[in-house]
Order: C-alpha cells, then structure tokens, then sequence
C-alpha cells in the first residue's frame, strides 16, 4: 500500500476493485465502512456482488478479466470532461498525451460491452473518483491474478496519477497483501531477481555489495519464479527443493502438474507445522515451530515492520525455522552464528535500505513503516509524498486483451476463484479449528440460480466440473451475486480443489498465474 | 405560486366576511362588524375536538345540512372547528350570534335544534349547557364561567375556524407574522422580540424559546433543522393535538419563522401516530400551505425557501425527550444521547436543531405581530403569557383550559374547573404528568408558573392537571404513575430502567399490604438516586410521584406499611369486607360470590370468610340492603 | 487549557477533553461500565457519575466536557451512594454465579462491587430469565449476565459495522438481540468477537477449549499469522498451551480482530502437528533425529551440486514466515547453495 490503513478512515472516495475486502481484510473492511458512515463515497468493481457491492454509490459487476477495459474507461470520461488533475499531471507526471491518445478508443461503448456494464454507472464511478478530493484504489488479486495482472496495475497507477491522487494522504494505490508476510517475504528478497530491498542481482554494483557483506561469491543471473520451477521440475531440470511453510499442492494452477513435478524432484525437502499435501511428496519433512513459539518480525501490507514474540515452547522436537535455517548453513560452512531473531535483524538492516533504522527496541510498542532508513528516521506513513520515487509519475497506457482462455461450446462457463472469510490459503492452519469448519466446512462453486434451474442443479447437490487440465466433484451454491456465464470456487480446499482446474498460462512480467479466468464446464452428478 | 402581502390581506378581507358571526365569540360578544355586510343570518359552530369529533361531530355537521336543506334555509352555515375546551359535555355546538351554547347534542337532537331555533328563534332549553343558565338567565357561551376566566393565544383560533380551511387562518391575521418576519425584519430583529417576549418553552422546562434560537442561529452549518416536537405523551394531556387538530396552520407558520430565523430551510414535525387525525390536518394544511407558497420556495419573493415533513413516532414515551426524538427521525432506536452538545449546536444529524413543542410554536405568530411587550402584559413576570391545561380526574368540567400564568390552582380547579363532582373532597391536583407532583390542598392559592410549581415539588410539564379526591390513595396514586413511567423506561442507563422497576415493586408491596418500614427509606434513597443519576429527564423526574407524595401524605404510607391500612379505602387488598346485622339473609351475596367464600342461611345474617375472600366487591355491589361494608 | 479543580486539587488540563479523560491522564481512577474511547460517548451505566459545582444533578464524566474553572468531586459521599446504588441495582438482576463464572476475575462488575463494598444486590423482585444463546460455535450469550451498557451493540455497529446485533424490548425488558430474537447463527454474524472482547461482564464468553481462569494466563503481544493486516494480538497462555486470543489497542486493528484472529488459534497446540523430522524410507516416513536430517540434506545437497551445479536447485521461501527467516532462506541459496531460484507465493 502506498497509504496506511488508518488513513481509511478519512478517504472521500474509495475505489475497491478485485477485492472482496470485507472478507479477506476484514479489519480493512472495517475501516471502509466506518468511512462510509462520515460520508466517504465507495465505487466498488467485480464479477460478484460482495458484501461491499451493497454499501456502494456504484456497483460494476464486470466480467471476469475486463479490469483493464474499465478502467480505460473512467479515464475516458475523466480526460474528456477534463475532471482530471491538471496541476498533478503538468508538474508531476510524464506521457500523459500517449495515455490520452490510447485512451480515447476506450469509449462508453466499447466499455460497456467488453465489462457488461451499464455505461451511466461507468460515468457515475469515474465523476466519483475523480471528483472526489482524497481518493484511494484498493485492489487485491482480482487484478493481479491475470495474464494482464502487470498492465491492470499499471492502469490502476494511470488512474491513479491521473487524479493526483498519489503523495497524498488518505489516497494512493493499495494493493491488499493477502498473507501475513507476503509483503516481508519479498521485502527480504524472497524473489528470483531480488536481493533484499528489491537490489537486482543482475546488478554488478549490487552483487558486489552483497559479495563484500556476506563474504560469498553470489550468481548474478535472475533466478526461476515459482511456475518455472515447476516446469523446470516437470523438465527434470530440478534435482533438489527446499520448500519452507508453503503448500503448493493446494494453492497453485493446474495441480495435476504441479503434483508430477514435485513427484519428479529428486530430493525434497519440506519444513512446515503439519504434515501439508505438499509435505507428503517430500523426501525429508523437518517440524517447524509455529509463529506462537518464536520471535521475530512480521511486515504487513502497510509496510509496517512488526514484532511476533514467543509465546511457547515449540512443540516436541520442532525449532522455529530461523533455527533451522542457521543451523543448516553452518554447516554448508556459514560461519556466522546468530544468537536470534534480533541479531538477525541487525544484518537485515545493513544490507537493506528501506529497513535501515529498524531495530527491535524501536518496534517493541509499534510497528514502524519503511522505508525507515536511519534510527532518526520515523518511518513513512505515505509514499511518494512531494514526488514520486522515480522523479515523475510515469502514464503507461495500456490496452485491454482477453484472458488467456476463453469460453467456447466445450468448456462454456468462465471460472474464477477466491478467498473467504472463514479459512485462510490452503486450511493447513484454519482446516484445523473445528469452529471454522463447522461455519466453512467443504469446497463449493457458487452458481446463478438460472444456470442452475438450466442444469436442473439444486443448492447443496454434487456437481462436476471439469477443464482442459483437470476435473473435479464439489457442492453447487446456488446464489443470485454471481453472473449466469461466470462460475466461483474458493481456492482452500485440498478436497475438490479448485486449482486442479486453473490455468496456468503467467502475465508475462511478474510471472502471475491466470488463476481469476479458466474456461470450465459443469455437469450435475446425479443421486 | 408565489404569493404576495397584497394577496394575503385579500384573502382576509373575502374570508372575514363569512366568519363574522362566529367573531362574537373571539370578541366576548361584541361584534364588531356591521350585520348589514354579512351575508349568512345564522351560524352553527360544531366542536370537532378530539372527545366531540370521537362522539359524532362529523355525523351532527351532515345531520344538520341535510335538516337546514329540507327545511330550505338559504342563509344558515354550519361550519366544524377545533376544540372548544370543555369536553366533559360534548359534543357541543354553539349557534350565532348570540352564542348559544348547547351540549351533549345526539345525532337525533339535530331536528329539533333546527327546527326549533334556527326556523323560530327558540332556545332548545333541555340541551343548554349547564353553565349557561344561571340564575335561571340564559347566558351566552362567552359568559360561561369556564371560558370567563380564560386568555386564549396558543388555542385563539380552536373553536373558530374550520381547521381544513387555509383562508380562515389567513382571515384571523394568519400567516401575516410569516410576512413581517421575512419582509420587514432580519433574523436577529426577530431573535430579539423572541427574547424580549421571554417566551418559556411550553413543554415542560421551559428553556426561553429566542435564547434557544439565538444559539442555533450562531453556530454556522450547510444545514439546520428547525422540529415540532407534537409527540405528546403526558397521560390525560392533549393541548397540543387541540392546536394541531384546530388550528395546524399557527405550527406551521410559526416554524417558517424560527426556520428564518435561525437559517434553516428544513422542518420536521415529530407527532405520534397515535394522532392519526392531526397526521390527516396537518397533512392537509401543508399541502394548501404549499399551493399557496407560504412553504416551499421563496416565500413572499424572498430568498427564503423552507419545507416540512412529517415523522410519525410509534408511541414511545421517551421520544418526547429532544434527543431520544432526533434519535427516532434519523431512523435509530428512540434513546436519549449524552447531552455532551446542545441540540441547538449540533442536534439532528449533528447540525444545529431547535425543536420547540406545538404549543410554544403557536404563541409566536402573534408575538411576532403585536410584539414582546403584548405578551410580557399578560402572564408573569418570570413566566409571560398563557398556559393551556388539561383538567381531568375529579373534576367537573374536564377539558382543556388557557389561563394567564399566575393564575392560582384553586381558581383553575374550583372557579373554571367546577370543582370535584359528588359532594366528594379535594385532596390533591397532580400536575405535570408522571415527571409531575402531587399538590396537596394547602397549596391551592399558588400562582401557578414554571418557578412556584417547583418550589413545592411538582412541575408544569406539559400542563396535566389530574384532580383527585379523598376516596383516592396516594400510594396507589404514585404506584400509578411509576407504572406508567416504568412501563416508558427506554432501558438504556441503569438508575430509571432498574430502580424505577424496584421502586414499583416497592410500592406494589405496600398497596397489596405486604410492604415494611423499612420500604420508606428505601423508596426515599432510591428516589434521590435516580433523580441524581438517571440520563434524562424522563428518569431525573420519575421519582417526583413518590416523592411528592411522601413528602405531603407521609401518613398514608405510614397506615399502608405500619397498621396495613388504606386510609383511602382504595387498595383493595389491604380492604376486608364484613356483613352488618342489616343483612337479611337474601343469599344474593352468596349465590354471586365467585370465591364461594360467603355462609350462611336463608332469612340469616351471612358471613363473610376473609381468609378465603378474593376482595372482588361483588357481594358490596348485589347487596339490596347495603348490609356489607368495607374497612 | 483550562484550570479545573478535582477534589480540592487544581489542575491544568487541554480543554475540549471529557472530565473521565482530564482523570485518567491525572491518574484519578473512576469506574465506567459503558465507556470506551474508541465509542462515541453512551452515558448509560452512570458509573462515572461526578458532582460538578454549580450543576444540580451528578453529570456523567465520560459526556462532560472541561470548563474553565469547574469544580469536580469524583468520590464524595453523594457521588459514591449513587456509584453504589447502581451497582446494587445491577447485581439484584445479575446471577450470583461469580464463584464458577467463565468472567470471574475480569468481571468489571465484580471488580467495581468489591471496590464499592457491594456485597449483594439487596432488592428484591423480578429477575431476568432468559435462555442463553449457545448457537455460535465460538462464543456464548448469556441475557441473564447482561448488564445493557451497549457495548458489543454499539463496538458491532460504530467500528466491526456488521449490525448483527441490536437493543430490543425497552425498560427493564431490554435485550441484546438479533433481528427477530432468532439467535446468532441466524443473524448476519461473522463471529468477530468484537462484541465479546467489550463485554465488561460474563454475558460475551469465548467458548474454552481449555478451561483457565483469568489469573492462571500469561499473555503475549504478538501479530496476527492470517492476513496482510498485521493485526496485533495477545495470546493467552496457559502453562505450555496457546488458550486463546484477545485483540491488543493500537494501530492497526486497535482492539478490533476477524474470526480467524480472534478464534482460529486452535491449530497451534494441535495434535496434527509435527513433532520430529520425518525420514521417507521405502515410500513411509520415520521419525528421526535432527543430526540425522540434517546430515542426510548436507549429503544431498553436496551430492547433487556436485553432479548438476547450483542451477538444479531451488528453493520456496515463505509468506508466512518471518523477516529474518525469509532473509536467511534467500541468503542460504544465494550465498551458500549458489543460486537466485528462490521464490515464494506471492502470487497465490
């Protein structure tokens, strides 16, 4: 997120798009709602009426993979009744007129037709934003999850700057991270091409300051993302996996691949608290504590470094993994001996600007907001306040493509796929409290009540579905906040799991699944 | 449309004309305008007051037309008009000139009403209301006792004009306020007047009405509201339904006028829906008042735009409360707030809201029109102006009455009210409603106004007056009242939703005769708690029935807890019914008995069985011989 | 500022502030039952009743703001009679179940009887009798225990804004209810717990897995394992075992947590959970020693280095780890394994 999550609570407009926030940030949900009530106005854009569809000044339920269409779109309305910033774009931005020039196709029209929406309600959102004095994006995987995942940012960015809405408080563009530490994770170069801090490896300078700190020599070719290690596996490519509290086997495309790769792997290591489906395939499974049993930070969406703490001991023989981890490279020859998590920290902050002034004394009550780069530094609440990081905000106009897959006669329906409230990623930790069980207890596809009256399904009744990839049995849920063509299944469960249907075709720069559009088609199953 | 002054003084002029008989009433008598211009030759006026209009008003008015039409009466108008006050003996009629007051008049004394005085001039004598002969003189309604002693300026026009008719507000100088307010004043020459009148709000505190305005007026804001609190609750009271029901219009122009002053464009009015005819008038006399563009948008070619709605409240005591009541508009549940702001500065919607009850709101058109010193001339000096009571209980004339403030109890119960009805004894006048005091009667000469009512323990509220005579307990008499209050608790801070419960089971003990000493002190602390802590007024003042009472009746809760006596002989429970040796053993108390608890027999003195007798009374009620008794 | 007078005591204090904050900053301690900050101001418990000078009734401190020159008695004879009767009132409507209460040792108005001297509720008479609602798996609603200050109704509503709960009946028959008084699973509930982390009293209970006492739990400050949120939580311990969870003040969640947060802490002393390092032999795995895990990965890696270089190995760091675990994983690979082919889910 550019902005914090507090500065929710004073945003005049708020644009969700592609999250279904309530549910998945339900904290975050809580303060747009409280935004609500003093007056914030609330555009919210996706293919289901979620729970915020109905607290909204305008609801777009767009098709499946139409974000970039429709933001094109607001910009159309924005640039031609000039509602736009004109002092924000002259002083602070570059490219504006080839954004303009492509924009301009982008008509109501066009729009409408490629989102199915109405085009008074895309003029009525586009006025809201752009009228609005603090407005601020809010987006989570319904836009990235696409094989225009980089573009759909992109445009949001154009959006975005196009309103001036970037440096500013209670604005900005905010991607919602969907995981505790998904933000430190690649904050601390959980990431082919990145060092920590984001420092390219391919860099020289970079790699030699690396080199000099860690006293190793370090490659300098980007490394492979997650879905190229599985084809790589799949290849025979890859000998040895280390897999450290992930599950795979659940959460990503096309399963039936992914569980050949692994299979494929020579050695595989899995460190994790359960025995996942992932960790089943494994060679070697080590017991990791879980993050009750352990110290260490934590960096949520908002940047903000935070404390976790133990609490207990670990259970039987199980380290935290921080332990692990320093007791395998020690033995790989890593000379240094950590004497914990904080020391740990001290390292992480030498090598890592954006971090350079956090150490555990100063979060020891809160969190602090990076980039903090020295100890007098108060951490940041807003990014690119004054300018952006880059100098000028750069416009890169981008056009709308269809989804990787598209319907047809054989697979007819488009399938996309989320999260709910009651279990988080692959259950491995939720699947295991019996309360959220009782309240989320299997996998299921929601499906318009006229489809289902067209496939004689009823609510609750066995369905199959089935796509190019893969093919599986789940419960129907008949509802009325889905469209007739467009299917849903949260992604959770490892029993009917929606991912042995999902496409595993990548946007091409961050190397994103398609996981939000696959063509399926669903069969009742009979008694 | 746009209306103009030149076009409102028309319509007074064309109106005035068919309204002339009927003015000898307003005038005491003395008309005024010359007979020779007026067209009709008689006038029968209909109270359509809520008690007349529940007994048949409509019915009598149609009666009449179709009677005076058989009869070919050309010069003969019936009209219906608000509350006459004196709802003891309705429905009443009165017929002009002359002011003939007839009362408890049935659909089936219409024909001989007309024929009898309407075609022959003859008074129908067995129909005239008893005050109206005297000394075996006829007298005319004006010189009745109960009107004599009235002032009328909130209920000036009730009783005259027919409250559907726009034109007859208009004719008796309605809506002229409005016109001088918003064409020859500004908005602090008409806070001033307000504050220099000294108008005291009607609805029970009484906050002085242009200091509230003043505040509203300063606090800046995109939005103000300007509230008709008509959501009146008092038990026995009904003054603001008779102006609303009466004369709707004196409400809606005297909001326009707050509404300018205090620069708001937005009214409400807040009335229960319990009052569904005031919903229907009201409704009625906005839409006219629209069509003639005394609401809505530029009045009088002004700038000034102002609406009103109506919000209809679901019968909750305690939305009467300022803050409960702007609770209830925005849509929530009818509890009071904190006061941490006033209403004036941020009320409904957190903007600056004046609400003012509907009887305060009908004393400001004339104040703006004959000005602060009018007003300050009647009344007090601490309270100026009038009061409008509701008198019930054991009084003769119940009704609603209009005073000058300083007028003493003993002359509105004895000299207006007729005093207590057979032959029983004044004991005490209850004033105020359940946030009131009982009065006992060596306090009968206190002038009443807000300040003197409290130095002995009640209040004025909304203006009830419940008589009550030595026949009633004044445990049981506050038992009521807590019931009531208990009963409209909203339940939201600790002191009124639990401690008024406790204090009503306290008192049901000692009317049922189980209560202790002991009780007495409790109620006495417990009352003090509450009054000290409770949130709002409604529990701040809950205790005032019970601490009246103790305070000037100690002794008969003292009988009620020490010798488990009701020295009223109303609690029934703590009553034993004996048989004396009248009985002449008849059996009809036995046979009635529902407890079967009565031996004894035929042509033998019966026996009551008090361990097993339920103290029903019906023994009392079938004795021909009045053998039985109770003590 | 203003200069206010607190018993006998003159002080400076920011004007604008309520007379129960002006206290608690001074460290003047004055109970409540309905307040708290983060709410707009209630005044229905009456607790926090003052006498201030020159007013004729006790004023609420919690909705009175500061004046220059107010004279303040926070616990006078009058302002302690009342602050008792109140207290009286509640507990002669309150079950007198405090020795096996779930709340006992946390009960607000416990704590605020034993301070007043309150050692029954002396009135005698109708008492509440309602059933309790047991219909949400995570916690229970005890009517009876309720004392109305309107706190889950008004947490679920200003900040949760779920609106699954709502005053009704009035009077003394007021009650949290759903709509239609259906229960919670009816309602549109999603098991927060907002509403049962306010409860001053026993009626909002966390359904136990463990029983505990409140005196007999450590708790922890730590951050939330879900969501990107990062919500700060205290975990309660009981000897080695994660009880429960409560939701900490502050930014960014500030006492307000989800269902998972809040409730879904079970797996962490679960059975399920692995105990030892896991060898597979012959398709089956066995326990095994950490030196032996260890040894056979360090062969493993030497091994397969040896023969297909650094570019045949990857790794999956992860977005539920910690920083400085992510950072060691990354600097393991790069540093020690010699390859960039590390990567996590960060687009799952």
């Amino acid at each position: 997120m550019t902005n914090s999550i507090e500065e929710i609570i004073n945003t005049d407009a708020i644009f969700v798009i592609g999250s279904n926030t309530t549910e998945n940030h339900p904290i975050i949900g809580t303060y747009m709602k409280r935004a609500l009530k003093r007056g914030a106005k609330l555009i919210v854009a996706d293919p289901r009426r979620i729970e915020l569809a109905d607290y909204a000044d305008v609801f777009l339920q767009i098709k499946p993979g139409s974000n970039i269409a429709l933001l094109n779109g607001m910009m159309n309305v924005i640039i031609e009744d000039e509602l736009y910033d004109k002092n924000y774009v002259q002083s602070n931005t570059e490219n504006f007129e080839q954004l303009k020039d492509l924009i301009k196709d982008y008509t109501l029209d066009v729009v409408a037709k490629i989102c199915g929406v109405d085009k008074e309600d895309i003029i009525k959102a586009a006025r809201i934003y752009a009228e609005a004095d603090k407005a601020g994006i809010y987006y989570a995987m319904g836009i990235t999850q696409h094989t225009t995942g980089t573009h759909s940012v992109m445009s949001i960015s154009n959006l975005s700057l196009l309103c001036g809405n970037v440096g500013k408080e209670s604005a900005g563009v905010n991607p919602l991270r969907g995981q505790n530490n998904v933000q430190g994770a690649c904050d601390m170069g959980g990431l082919p091409a990145d060092f920590p801090g984001y420092q390219k490896v391919f860099k020289p300078e970079i790699q030699k300051k690396f080199e000099t700190i860690w006293e190793e020599k370090l490659p300098n070719k980007a490394g492979l993302t997650v879905p190229e290690m599985m084809n790589e596996a799949e290849k025979g490519n890859i000998k040895f996996m280390y897999i450290m509290g992930e599950n795979p086997m659940v959460s990503d495309p096309d399963l039936n691949h992914v569980k050949k790769a692994l299979t494929d792997i020579d050695f595989l290591v899995v460190q994790d608290i359960f025995l996942t489906e992932t960790a089943e395939l494994a060679d070697i499974v080590l017991p990791a504590a879980s993050f009750a049993e352990k110290d260490g930070t934590f960096t949520n969406t908002e940047r903000r470094v935070q404390r976790i703490r133990k609490a207990i001991e670990p259970v039987g023989e199980a380290k935290a993994d921080w332990q692990i981890l320093d007791e395998l490279m020690r033995k790989l020859g890593h000379d240094k001996e950590y004497s914990g998590p904080g020391d740990i920290m001290d390292e992480i902050r030498t090598v890592t600007p954006q971090y350079g002034g956090i150490t555990y004394d100063r979060i020891e009550e809160e969190g602090i907001q990076w980039p903090c780069p020295d100890m007098s530094h108060p951490g940041t609440k807003y990014l690119h306040k004054g300018t952006v990081a880059r100098g000028k905000g750069l416009f890169m106009a981008v056009d709308h493509r269809d989804s990787a897959e598209v319907v047809d006669s054989e697979y007819p329906f488009v399938f996309t796929t989320g999260r709910i409230l009651y279990h988080y990623h692959t259950r491995s930790m939720t699947g295991r409290v019996e309360g959220l069980n009782e309240l989320a207890p299997e996998s299921y596809v929601e499906i318009n009540e006229v489809t289902a009256n067209k496939f004689d399904i009823s609510n609750g009744e066995k369905v199959r579905l089935t796509s190019r990839r893969g093919s599986i049995v789940t419960t129907a849920k008949v509802t009325d906040i889905i469209d007739e063509d467009v299917l849903f299944m949260p992604f959770h469960y490892a029993e009917g799991a929606a991912n042995y249907l999902t496409n595993t075709k990548l946007d091409e720069t961050a190397k994103i699944p398609e996981l939000k559009v696959a063509a399926v088609r669903i069969e009742k199953l009979g008694s | 449309m746009m209306i103009t002054i030149e076009m409102l003084n028309e319509i007074k002029k064309k109106t005035l004309k068919t309204m002339t008989l009927r003015l000898e009433k307003k005038n005491n008598g003395i008309s005024s305008i010359n007979k020779e211009n007026v067209s009709d030759k008689k006038h029968v006026l209909i109270c359509g007051g809520p008690g007349c209009h529940s007994s048949g008003a409509d019915e009598l008015k149609k009666r009449f037309e179709q009677k005076i039409d058989k009869e070919e009466l050309t010069d003969v108008n019936v009209s219906i008009a608000g509350c006459f006050g004196l709802c003891e003996s309705g429905p009443n009629i009165e017929i002009y000139p002359g002011g003939t007051f007839y009362s408890q008049v049935k659909i089936d004394d219409v024909d001989e009403i007309v024929e009898k005085h309407l075609c022959r001039d003859e008074v129908v004598e067995r129909l005239l209301n008893e005050g109206a002969i005297k000394e075996e003189n006829i007298k005319p309604v004006f010189e009745v006792d109960f009107y004599k002693k009235q002032e009328k300026i909130a209920l000036r026009n009730c009783g005259i004009i027919d409250y559907n008719s726009i034109d007859e507000y208009i004719a008796l100088d309605g809506y002229q306020a409005l016109a001088k307010a918003l064409t020859e004043m500004t908005q602090e020459e008409v806070i001033d007047i307000m504050k220099k009148s000294n108008l005291r709000g009607r609805g029970g505190a009484g906050f002085p009405t242009g200091r509230k305005w003043e505040t509203a007026f300063k606090y800046e804001a995109d939005k103000k509201y300007v509230i008709c609190n008509a959501d009146e609750g008092d038990p026995g009271a009904f003054m603001d339904r008779s102006i609303l029901e009466g004369d709707p219009h004196s409400v809606l122009e005297a909001m326009a006028i707050c509404g300018y002053a205090i620069g708001s464009d937005q009214g409400y009015i807040y009335v229960r829906a319990e009052y569904p005819v005031a919903v229907q008038r009201l409704k009625t006399a906005i839409k006219k008042a629209k069509e003639k563009g005394l609401l809505g948008e530029n009045i009088f070619g002004t700038e000034f735009n102002f609406n009103i709605e109506i919000r209809l409240g679901a019968g909750a005591f305690v939305c009467g409360e300022g803050t409960a009541l702007m609770e209830s508009i925005e849509g929530k549940r009818g509890m009071p707030r904190p006061k941490i702001n006033r209403t004036a500065h941020k009320g409904l919607w957190g903007k600056p809201t004046i609400i003012n009850n509907v009887e305060t709101l009908a004393n400001v058109p004339p104040i703006i029109t004959k000005g602060a010193k009018w007003l300050k001339s009647i009344g007090t000096e601490d309270s100026p102006g009038t009061k409008v009571f509701a008198l019930g209980g054991k009084i003769k004339n119940t009704g609603l009455v209009e005073v000058p403030m300083g007028t003493t109890l003993r002359e509105i119960i004895f000299d207006i009210g007729g005093g207590i009805p057979n032959g029983k004894k004044f004991k005490a006048v209850q004033t105020g409603g359940p946030s009131g005091g009982c009065i006992p009667e060596e306090f009968l000469d206190t002038p009443v106004d807000f300040a003197s009512l409290g130095k002995i323990g009640s209040i004025m509220g909304s203006g009830g007056m419940i008589v009550l005579d030595d026949t009633d307990c004044m445990v049981d008499i506050a038992r009521f009242f807590l019931d009531f209050t208990v009963d409209e608790s909203c339940g939201k801070c600790v002191p009124c939703r639990e401690g008024t419960k406790r204090m009503l089971e306290i008192l049901e003990r000692i009317t049922k005769g189980k209560g202790t000493p002991e009780d007495l002190d409790r109620l006495e602390s417990l009352s003090e708690a509450i009054t000290d802590s409770s949130l709002c007024g409604l529990g701040q003042t809950a205790s005032n029935p019970v601490k009246s009472t103790m305070k000037y009746f100690r002794h008969e809760y003292e009988a009620h807890v020490k010798e488990i006596r009701c020295p009223a002989g109303s609690c029934q429970e703590l009553l034993q019914f004996f048989i004396t040796d009248k009985c002449v053993g008849c059996t009809k108390c036995a046979n009635n008995c529902p407890a079967s608890c009565i031996s004894g027999n035929l042509k033998e003195r019966h026996v009551i069985d008090t361990e097993q007798c339920i103290k029903c009374g019906t023994c009392m009620e079938v004795c021909p011989v009045g053998a039985v008794i109770k003590k | 500022m203003a200069e206010i007078t607190i018993n006998a005591k003159k002080y400076q204090v920011n004007s604008g502030i309520t007379i129960l904050e002006a206290c608690n900053r001074l460290g003047i301690s004055i109970p409540t039952l309905c307040h708290d900050d983060r709410l707009e101001p209630y005044a229905a418990c009456r607790l926090c009743v003052v006498e201030v000078k020159g007013k004729k009734n006790l004023q609420t401190s919690c909705s009175t703001k500061i004046r220059d020159g107010m004279v303040v008695e926070t616990h006078n004879k009058r302002v302690i009679n009342a602050r008792k009767e109140v207290l009286d009132l509640l507990f002669s409507n309150h079950p007198e179940d405090c020795l096996t209460c779930e709340k006992a040792g946390g009960c607000k108005l416990q704590d605020y009887c034993y301070e007043y001297g309150v050692e029954e509720g002396t009135y005698v008479g109708e008492k509440k009798d309602y059933h309790i609602d047991d219909s949400n798996p995570f916690y229970t609603y005890d009517p009876n225990k309720c004392i109305l200050c309107g706190k889950c109704v008004r947490v679920c509503d200003e900040l949760q804004c779920t609106n699954a709960i709502g005053l009704g009946n009035r009077g003394f028959d007021s009650k949290v209810v759903t709509p239609f008084d259906l229960g919670l699973a009816t309602s549109n509930c999603v098991s927060c717990g907002n509403c049962v982390a306010v409860c001053p009293v026993g009626a909002l209970t966390p359904k136990k897995k463990e029983k505990y006492r409140t005196w007999e739990i450590r708790k922890v400050k730590t951050t939330c394992s879900y969501c990107g949120v990062g919500c700060q939580i205290e975990l309660l311990v009981k000897g080695d075992k994660v009880v429960g969870v409560e939701p900490a003040r502050g930014t960014p969640n500030d006492g307000l947590l989800c269902v998972k947060g809040r409730f879904g802490y079970s797996f962490i002393n679960h059975s399920d959970r692995l105990k030892a390092p896991l060898i597979k032999r012959n398709g089956e795995f066995e326990e095994a020693t950490w030196e032996e895990a260890y040894d056979l990965i360090i062969d493993k890696i030497s091994e397969i280095k040896e023969e297909y270089g650094s570019e045949s190995f990857a790794g999956l760091t992860s977005a539920r780890c910690t920083n400085e675990e992510n950072y060691l994983f990354q600097k393991m690979f790069r540093a020690l394994i010699g390859t960039n082919n590390v990567d996590h889910c960060a687009r799952l």
